[in-house]
C-alpha cells in the first residue's frame, strides 16, 4: 500500500517537474543575475610580469575576489561565511593569495589564477587581540618562506608552501598587548612590540627560524599609551599618549628603546577634539586626523617631528609604494567641485608632484573613502600610476591616465530594502525608448525564428536567434507594458544610496546618494531603514511622477531621531527631506489618498505617538473622521509585551502640532519572561489580494478562510532555545506559536511544539502561516503550516438561503465579534536550513501559490503550497485527489528542477521580494544578497498568454499556405469541371 | 502489515478508553503516543464554574498523578470606563494545584462580579452614547499580582448590551501566568454598532480558561520500503490502459481520413459537388485562423 502511494507520488512528482523546469536556452531570457563584492577593505595588486593584470580585494561583506584590472570583471570570487570576517590579505610566492580571517583564527591560501583553495590552517590562541598578517616580499622560492600571523595573542610562523605551522609563541600569557610585528626584508630577526597595561613598552627580538627569543627590553612610560601605533620606518614607531595630546616617537634600534615626546599643539595650533593616527603607511611620514585637518608630519633623522602639510578638505591617503630602491611615493585624493584631484607625491619631497590629475566624477558618489595605488612603467620609461578608489557609496573605480577606466557599483551588495514603481505610460509621439526596431528587422527576426522552429536553421542562425531573444529591446523599454513585466525596482543600500533598476535587464536607470542620509551636524550616524511607495498616481499617471519615501534614523537605537526623504521615482531627484524628525519605529500606510493621490501615512514614534503625513490640512480632514477606526500595535521584543493602541486625540506634549496623536492602550499580551522569548513575527503583506474567501473541499462542501488583515503571527521559544542549535536539550526547549488579532488583542490560536527551537522563519499569507524551525527530538528542520477557517460563515452553504438572501456574506466583518475559528495544522520535515522565506503574489490572487525559500546554499527554491496543506492524509479519497491533495509524506520534497535560480547562486542571500505583474499568472521575484537576481515566475504556468517564443511567422505562413491551397484547388476544380463539361 | 494496523487500532482504542476524554483524539492518522500527548484543554463554557483542565501538557504525565497540594487563590478584575482609572469590578477565585513534578495550574475558576453602582451605570451609559471603550484588566501573575504588567483588554461598550450585559472571557494561561484575555460579547457585534441600552444593569459572565494546545507531531513513516508478506518487494505497476485509451489520438484522424476517402469515392460520379465543397471548407478554416492571432496579440 505504502509503495503504491509512493509510486503514485513519484508519478505525480514527475508530472510536476514539467511545470517548474526551464530549458537551457531559456536562461537569461527573463532573468538576470548581477555579481557584486561589497565595499573594499584591502586591495593587493598583482601586475608584475603577469599576463593578466589583476587586483585581489577583500571586502566588508567577507568576499575575497580577484578583479580584472582592465575591465573590472570578476575573475574569481569567494564569499566567506557571515562570521568569517577578513582581517588581512596578501600575495605570497607570486602565486598564492593569503587571507587571515575569523578574528585571526583561520589562515588560508588560494591559488591566484583560479581561486582554488590551496591550504587552510587553523591558528589557535588564547584570547582575542589585534590581528596582523606579515608576508615576506622576497620572491626566492628556494628559501623557506614563512608567513607571520599574529592572532589571539599568539605569533604563528606558517610555511607558505603547505600551511604547516612551524612555530608559535604565546604573548597572551604575559598579558602583552602586541601592537606591531616587524620583519625587515632579508633579516633573520622579528621585532614584536607592544604595551603591558598600557604604560610599559616591551620590545622582543625573535629568531625567525625557530621562534626563540633573542632579546627582550622594557621601558616604562608613565604617561600611558592610547590607541593604535604606526610604524613610520624600519625602527621608528609613533603612538599617542593617554591624553591624546602628546605624540610619542619610539626608537627601538639595536635593542634600545628611546622615547621622544612632541606636543601635538606644537604641530597644529588649534587642534581640538580627538586626535587619531591614520593607518596609512607612508615611509618616514605619518598622518594625523583632527576634527578639522588632516595633518601630515615627517620624522627626521634626528628624531624630530616636523609638520609637512595641513589639509583642510576631506582627503584620502594611500600607503606608500616603492618605485625604486630609494624612491617611494604615495597618493593623495581629494574631492572638490565634482572633480577628483589625484596627486602622487614622492615621500621625501612634498613640493614635487609625480603625477597630478583631475578627473571628472559625477556627484552621486560622495567622498573618497579609500585609495590603493599601483605603479607601472610607461612606454616612455617613466613611472605611471593607477589607483583604485573606494567612494562613499561603496563603488570601486580604477583611474589611470586622467580618466576613470571602470567603475563597479558595489553598493548594490548591501541592499536594505526594495520597493517597485511602475514605468511611465507610453505617450503618443514621445517614445521614451531609444531603440525601436523597424518593420524589416521585425520580419527578419520572425523569419529566423521560423527557420528555427522548422529546424532549418544553421548553427549561426541558432546563435543569432538566441542573441536576439536575449537582447530583445522589448523587455528593456522605458515604458509601461501591457503585462506589467517592466517595472522599476527601487533599492535602498547600506551606503545611503538609492538605485532604480530596470526589471528587464537589471541596468541602473538612476542612482542618488541621499544628502539626508549623509553625515551632518544634525545627524551623526544616519542609517537607512526602509523604503515605501509614497505616491502612486493612477488618474494622473500621465502628468505626475510617482515618488518613494525613504525612512532612516540618526543613530543605532530605536528612539534616535528619524529622517525622511522623498524621491521622484522617474527622475531620481530628492523632492524634499525632513531631518531630523521624531523617532520612527513603525510606518503604517493608510488606505486613504488625498486629491494628488498621495497616500496618507502614520509614522509611529518610540513613545507610540502617531504622526500623520503628508502634513497638509487636506490630509488632516481625510484622517479626522476615520481616527476611531485606526489601530496599531507595538511589540517590545526584549520585554515580551505586545500592546495595542488607538488614537486618543492630539498630542499633549505639543498642542500646536495637530498632526500628532497620542496613543491610548487598548490591550496587552504579557508573555511570561521565564518561559517565552519572542523570536519571530509575521504579518500579511499589506497589498496582498485574496481572490476568494471560500474554499471548495472534496465532498462539495465549502470552508471559509478566516481572512483578516489584522493578524499577527508570533513565535516564542524558551529563553534557552533561542540560542544556537544544540545549546538546549529537547526537554528544556519549546516553541510556542500564536495568532493574535491586533485590533482586540485576542489570541485566536496558540500551539506548542515540544523540543523545538529557534531560528524561526515565517511567512503569512491569506489565511495560512508557514514557519520553519528546528526539531531537537528529530534532529531535523521542520516546516509547519497553520490554516485558520471562519466557522461563523460556515452555515452559508445552503443554496436556498443564498437565493433568498439570508446569509451573512455581505455583512461587514467586525473584529469585536467573537471569532469562531478553527485552525488546522500539520508539520513536515525539511532538509535545508532557511535564510529567507516568502510567497509568490499575483495581481488577483487566483493563481496557486508557491513558497520561495532561500536555502543555505544561497539558492531560491520554489515549493508548491499544496505540499504544505494541513489536510493531507496518507490515503486521500478519490474526491480529495481530484481536489489536488497530495498523499501525506513526512518530509517535503526538494525537486532540483524547482530551483528558480537554476544554476546560479545569489551569494550571501538576505531577502526575497515578490511583486505581482499585471498578468495574473505571473509574479516577479527579486532576490538580493551580495548578488542580485531577478526572474519571472508562473506558479501554475502561463495559462493566460502565449509564450514569448511563439512563432507568429509560422502562423502567418500556415494561413498563407492555406489560402494558396484554396486558390489552387479552386482552379483545379474549375478546370476539371470544364473538362467534364467538354467530355 | 494488516496485523500491525489492527494492533495499532486496538492500542489506540485502549488508550482512548484510558484517557477517555477527547473528541479530537480519534483522528484519521495519529500515532498512538499522540493520544497521551494531546491533552489540549478547552474549559467548557458555563456560567462561571469550570471543570478545568489537566496540567500543562508540556510535561508528559497523565491526569491521575497525585497533586501535592491544593490552595485557594483569588485575583481581581478591574475595569475602566473610557479614559478613567481602573477600579475593582469583580474577583476570580480558583484552586491552585501544585503538581509533584513542579508546575502549578489553576482549576475550578469561579468569577463573581460586583454589582454596578449608580455612578458606574452613568459612566457606562456615557460610554454607550460615545461608542467608547470599556476596558478591563487582570494581573499577569495570579500568585503575585500584578506580575510584570497588567493584562489589558477592551471592547466597544456598544457590543455588550443584550438583555443584560453579556460578557465573555477567554483567559490564556501558562502555569500561573496569564498571557492574554480575549474579552468581548459572546456573540457577534455587527458594524455599524447601534446604540442600545440594556434592560438589566447586571453582567452575565462566561469564563473559559485556555492552555496551549500541542502541535500535531510530524508523521514519521518507517515502513517506507515495506516488504511484502513473502519477503518480496511488492511492485505496483501502473494500471494497463486499454488500446483505445492509448491510441485514440492516432485512431481518430485515421478514421476521419478513411471516412473522407469513402465519401469521396462515393461522390465520384457527381464531381461538381466535391469540387464545390473542397473550395468552401478551407475558406472557413482560414477565416477563423486569421482571427486567432489578433486575439492572441491583444494580451
Amino acid at each position: 500500500m505504502a509503495i503504491r502511494t509512493f509510486v503514485l507520488l513519484v508519478l505525480f512528482l514527475s508530472s510536476m517537474n514539467l511545470s517548474f523546469s526551464l530549458y537551457e536556452d531559456q536562461v537569461g531570457l527573463m532573468d538576470w543575475h548581477q555579481k557584486y563584492i561589497g565595499k573594499v577593505k584591502h586591495a593587493v595588486f598583482h601586475t608584475q610580469k603577469a599576463g593578466r593584470k589583476r587586483v585581489v580585494v577583500s571586502t566588508e561583506h567577507n568576499v575575497i575576489a580577484s578583479l580584472d584590472l582592465r575591465h573590472g570583471d570578476i575573475y574569481w570570487r569567494h564569499v566567506l561565511g557571515a562570521d568569517d570576517a577578513i582581517d588581512g590579505i596578501d600575495i605570497t610566492l607570486g602565486k598564492y593569495v593569503i587571507t587571515l580571517s575569523s578574528g585571526g583564527s583561520i589562515l588560508r591560501a588560494w591559488n591566484l589564477p583560479d581561486g582554488q583553495l590551496v591550504w587552510e590552517s587553523v591558528l589557535k590562541g588564547s584570547k582575542p587581540s589585534k590581528t596582523m598578517l606579515i608576508v615576506p616580499t622576497s620572491f626566492r622560492v628556494d628559501k623557506e618562506n614563512l608567513i607571520l600571523a599574529f592572532a589571539e595573542g599568539c605569533l604563528h610562523a606558517v610555511s607558505s608552501v603547505d600551511g604547516e605551522i612551524i612555530w608559535r609563541k604565546d604573548f597572551a600569557a604575559e598579558s602583552l598587548d602586541v601592537q606591531q610585528v616587524i620583519q625587515a626584508p632579508g633579516e633573520e630577526t622579528i621585532h614584536v612590540l607592544g604595551y603591558l597595561e598600557s604604560f610599559q613598552f616591551h620590545a622582543y627580538q625573535i629568531n625567525s627560524r625557530k621562534g626563540d627569543e633573542i632579546k627582550h627590553v622594557t621601558v616604562d612610560f608613565p604617561g600611558g599609551f592610547s590607541g593604535d601605533t604606526l610604524l613610520v620606518s624600519g625602527d621608528v614607531l609613533v603612538a599617542l599618549d593617554a591624553t591624546r595630546s602628546i605624540l610619542l616617537t619610539i626608537f627601538f634600534q639595536d635593542g634600545e628603546i628611546n622615547f621622544r615626546k612632541t606636543q601635538i599643539s606644537s604641530l597644529v595650533d588649534d587642534s581640538h577634539g580627538v586626535v587619531e593616527i591614520l593607518p596609512s603607511k607612508l615611509a618616514d611620514m605619518f598622518a594625523l586626523k583632527t576634527n578639522k585637518f588632516l595633518v601630515l608630519a615627517r620624522v627626521t633623522d634626528g628624531g624630530k617631528v616636523e609638520l609637512v602639510e595641513k589639509i583642510k578638505e576631506a582627503a584620502a591617503l594611500s600607503d606608500a609604494i616603492s618605485l625604486s630602491e630609494s624612491q617611494q611615493a604615495f597618493a593623495l585624493v581629494r574631492h572638490e567641485n565634482e572633480k577628483l584631484h589625484f596627486v602622487v607625491k614622492p615621500v621625501h619631497d612634498w613640493n614635487m608632484d609625480l603625477l597630478k590629475e583631475a578627473i571628472k566624477i559625477d556627484n552621486h558618489r560622495g567622498r573618497v573613502h579609500k585609495v590603493f595605488i599601483n605603479n607601472y612603467i610607461r612606454t616612455d620609461r617613466s613611472h605611471g600610476f593607477r589607483a583604485l578608489i573606494v567612494m562613499e557609496d561603496h563603488s570601486l573605480s580604477l583611474i589611470q591616465q586622467g580618466e576613470m577606466v571602470w567603475c563597479r557599483e558595489d553598493g548594490l551588495a548591501s541592499v536594505i530594502d526594495v520597493t517597485t514603481s511602475e514605468l511611465p505610460v507610453e505617450k503618443d509621439g514621445v517614445s521614451v525608448s531609444k531603440v525601436e526596431q523597424n518593420l524589416f528587422e521585425w520580419l527578419k527576426g520572425h523569419i529566423l525564428k521560423l527557420k528555427g522552429t522548422l529546424m532549418l536553421a544553421s548553427p549561426e542562425d541558432v546563435a543569432a536567434i538566441q542573441k536576439m531573444r536575449l537582447k530583445s529591446s522589448e523587455k528593456s523599454k522605458m515604458t509601461r507594458d501591457h503585462n506589467g513585466f517592466r517595472k522599476l525596482l527601487i533599492v535602498l543600500t547600506g551606503a545611503g544610496k538609492v538605485f532604480a533598476l530596470h526589471t528587464g535587464d537589471g541596468r541602473i536607470v538612476w542612482s542618488l546618494l541621499l544628502q539626508s542620509l549623509r553625515k551632518s551636524e544634525k545627524c551623526d550616524y544616519p542609517t537607512g531603514l526602509r523604503i515605501y511607495p509614497w505616491q502612486v498616481p493612477h488618474h494622473h499617471a500621465l502628468d505626475e511622477n510617482p515618488s518613494v519615501l525613504v525612512v532612516g534614523r540618526c543613530g543605532p537605537s530605536d528612539d534616535a531621531p528619524g529622517l525622511l526623504s522623498f524621491i521622484d521615482a522617474y527622475t531620481g531627484q530628492e523632492l524634499n527631506y525632513l531631518v531630523p524628525v521624531h523617532s520612527v519605529v513603525q510606518v503604517i500606510p493608510l488606505p486613504f489618498t488625498d486629491s494628488t493621490e498621495q497616500r496618507l501615512h502614520l509614522l509611529v514614534d518610540a513613545n507610540q505617538r502617531a504622526h500623520l503625513y503628508p502634513r497638509s490640512p487636506e490630509a488632516l480632514s481625510i484622517f479626522r473622521p476615520e481616527i476611531s477606526n485606526i489601530y496599531w500595535y507595538s511589540v517590545e521584543a526584549d520585554n515580551g509585551i505586545i500592546r495595542g493602541h488607538v488614537s486618543k486625540g492630539s498630542c499633549s506634549y505639543n498642542e500646536e502640532d495637530e498632526y500628532c496623536f497620542d496613543p491610548k492602550d487598548l490591550w496587552s499580551v504579557v508573555l511570561p519572561a521565564e518561559s517565552e522569548k519572542i523570536v519571530a513575527m509575521g504579518t500579511r503583506k499589506i497589498n496582498e489580494v485574496v481572490h476568494t474567501q471560500a474554499k471548495v473541499i472534496a465532498d462539495q462542501d465549502v470552508m471559509y478562510k478566516y481572512i483578516s488583515r489584522n493578524l499577527l503571527f508570533l513565535a516564542t521559544t524558551a529563553p534557552k532555545g533561542s540560542g544556537e542549535i544544540g545549546s538546549a536539550t529537547p526537554e528544556e526547549s519549546w516553541l510556542v506559536v500564536y495568532l493574535i488579532d491586533t485590533i482586540t488583542g485576542r489570541i485566536l490560536h496558540r500551539m506548542t511544539h515540544q523540543g523545538s527551537q529557534a531560528p524561526v522563519r515565517a511567512v503569512f499569507s491569506e489565511n495560512w502561516v508557514v514557519y520553519h524551525y528546528f526539531n531537537l527530538r528529530a534532529h531535523r528542520y521542520e516546516m509547519s503550516v497553520v490554516e485558520i477557517y471562519d466557522q461563523s460563515r460556515a452555515d452559508n452553504k445552503d443554496v436556498l438561503k443564498l437565493v433568498v438572501g439570508k446569509h451573512n456574506l455581505t455583512s461587514p466583518v467586525s473584529s469585536y465579534s467573537r471569532p469562531e475559528v478553527i485552525a488546522k495544522s500539520q508539520s513536515y520535515f525539511f532538509t535545508h536550513s532557511v535564510k529567507a522565506i516568502t510567497v509568490t503574489s499575483t495581481a488577483k490572487g487566483i493563481t496557486s501559490k508557491q513558497l520561495l525559500i532561500g536555502t543555505i546554499g544561497d539558492q531560491v527554491l520554489a515549493l508548491d503550497k499544496r505540499y504544505l496543506d494541513p489536510r493531507r492524509t496518507i490515503n486521500p479519497t478519490q474526491a480529495e485527489k481530484e481536489e489536488g491533495i497530495i498523499p501525506l509524506t513526512d518530509s517535503l520534497p526538494i525537486i532540483p528542477q524547482s530551483y528558480v535560480t537554476h544554476a546560479l547562486k545569489v551569494e550571501g542571500l538576505r531577502g526575497i521580494v515578490t511583486v505581482p505583474a499585471k498578468l495574473e499568472s505571473t509574479t516577479l521575484v527579486f532576490t538580493y544578497g551580495v548578488d542580485l537576481f531577478f526572474t519571472r515566475l508562473a506558479p501554475s504556468r502561463t495559462y493566460d498568454s502565449l509564450t514569448e517564443d511563439f512563432s507568429y511567422a509560422l502562423l502567418l505562413l500556415t494561413i498563407a499556405a492555406l489560402i494558396v491551397a484554396i486558390f489552387v484547388t479552386w482552379i483545379w476544380s474549375e478546370r476539371k469541371e470544364l473538362q467534364e463539361k467538354w467530355r | 502489515m494488516e496485523g500491525d494496523k489492527a494492533w495499532r487500532i486496538l492500542r489506540a482504542m485502549v488508550l482512548l478508553l484510558v484517557t477517555a476524554s477527547h473528541p479530537h483524539s480519534a483522528r484519521a492518522f495519529e500515532s498512538d503516543e499522540l493520544v497521551l500527548e494531546q491533552e489540549d484543554d478547552l474549559g467548557a463554557i458555563g456560567g462561571g464554574i469550570d471543570p478545568l483542565s489537566p496540567p500543562r501538557s508540556r510535561k508528559r504525565y497523565p491526569d491521575n498523578h497525585a497533586a501535592d497540594s491544593d490552595s485557594k487563590i483569588q485575583f481581581p478584575l478591574e475595569h475602566a470606563f473610557g479614559d478613567s482609572d481602573f477600579s475593582p469590578a469583580g474577583t476570580f477565585s480558583a484552586r491552585l494545584k501544585t503538581w509533584s513534578h513542579g508546575p502549578q495550574t489553576l482549576t475550578k475558576l469561579r468569577f463573581s462580579r460586583n454589582a454596578l453602582t449608580e455612578v458606574d451605570k452613568e459612566k457606562f451609559q456615557k460610554l454607550l452614547q460615545e461608542d467608547d471603550f470599556y476596558r478591563i484588566r487582570l494581573p499577569s501573575n495570579v500568585l503575585s499580582p500584578p506580575g510584570r504588567d497588567y493584562i489589558v483588554s477592551s471592547i466597544k461598550a456598544r457590543c455588550l448590551p443584550r438583555d443584560g450585559l453579556d460578557e465573555h472571557f477567554v483567559i490564556h494561561m501558562d502555569g500561573v501566568n496569564i498571557l492574554a484575555v480575549n474579552y468581548g460579547s459572546p456573540g457577534a457585534c455587527p458594524y455599524p454598532r447601534q446604540l442600545k441600552l440594556p434592560a438589566k444593569w447586571s453582567f452575565n459572565s462566561h469564563t473559559v480558561l485556555k492552555n496551549s494546545e500541542q502541535a500535531p507531531r510530524t508523521p514519521v513513516f518507517t515502513e517506507e520500503v515495506s516488504i511484502g508478506e513473502n519477503g518480496e518487494v511488492e511492485v505496483v505497476k501502473p494500471p494497463e490502459r486499454s488500446f483505445w485509451a492509448k491510441y485514440w489520438m492516432y485512431a481518430i484522424p485515421l478514421g476521419l481520413i478513411v471516412m473522407n476517402a469513402v465519401t469521396q469515392a462515393m461522390n465520384m460520379p457527381p464531381e461538381e459537388q466535391a469540387g464545390g465543397q473542397s473550395a468552401s471548407q478551407p475558406q472557413q478554416g482560414a477565416s477563423t485562423a486569421q482571427r486567432g492571432p489578433t486575439a492572441v496579440r491583444r494580451r
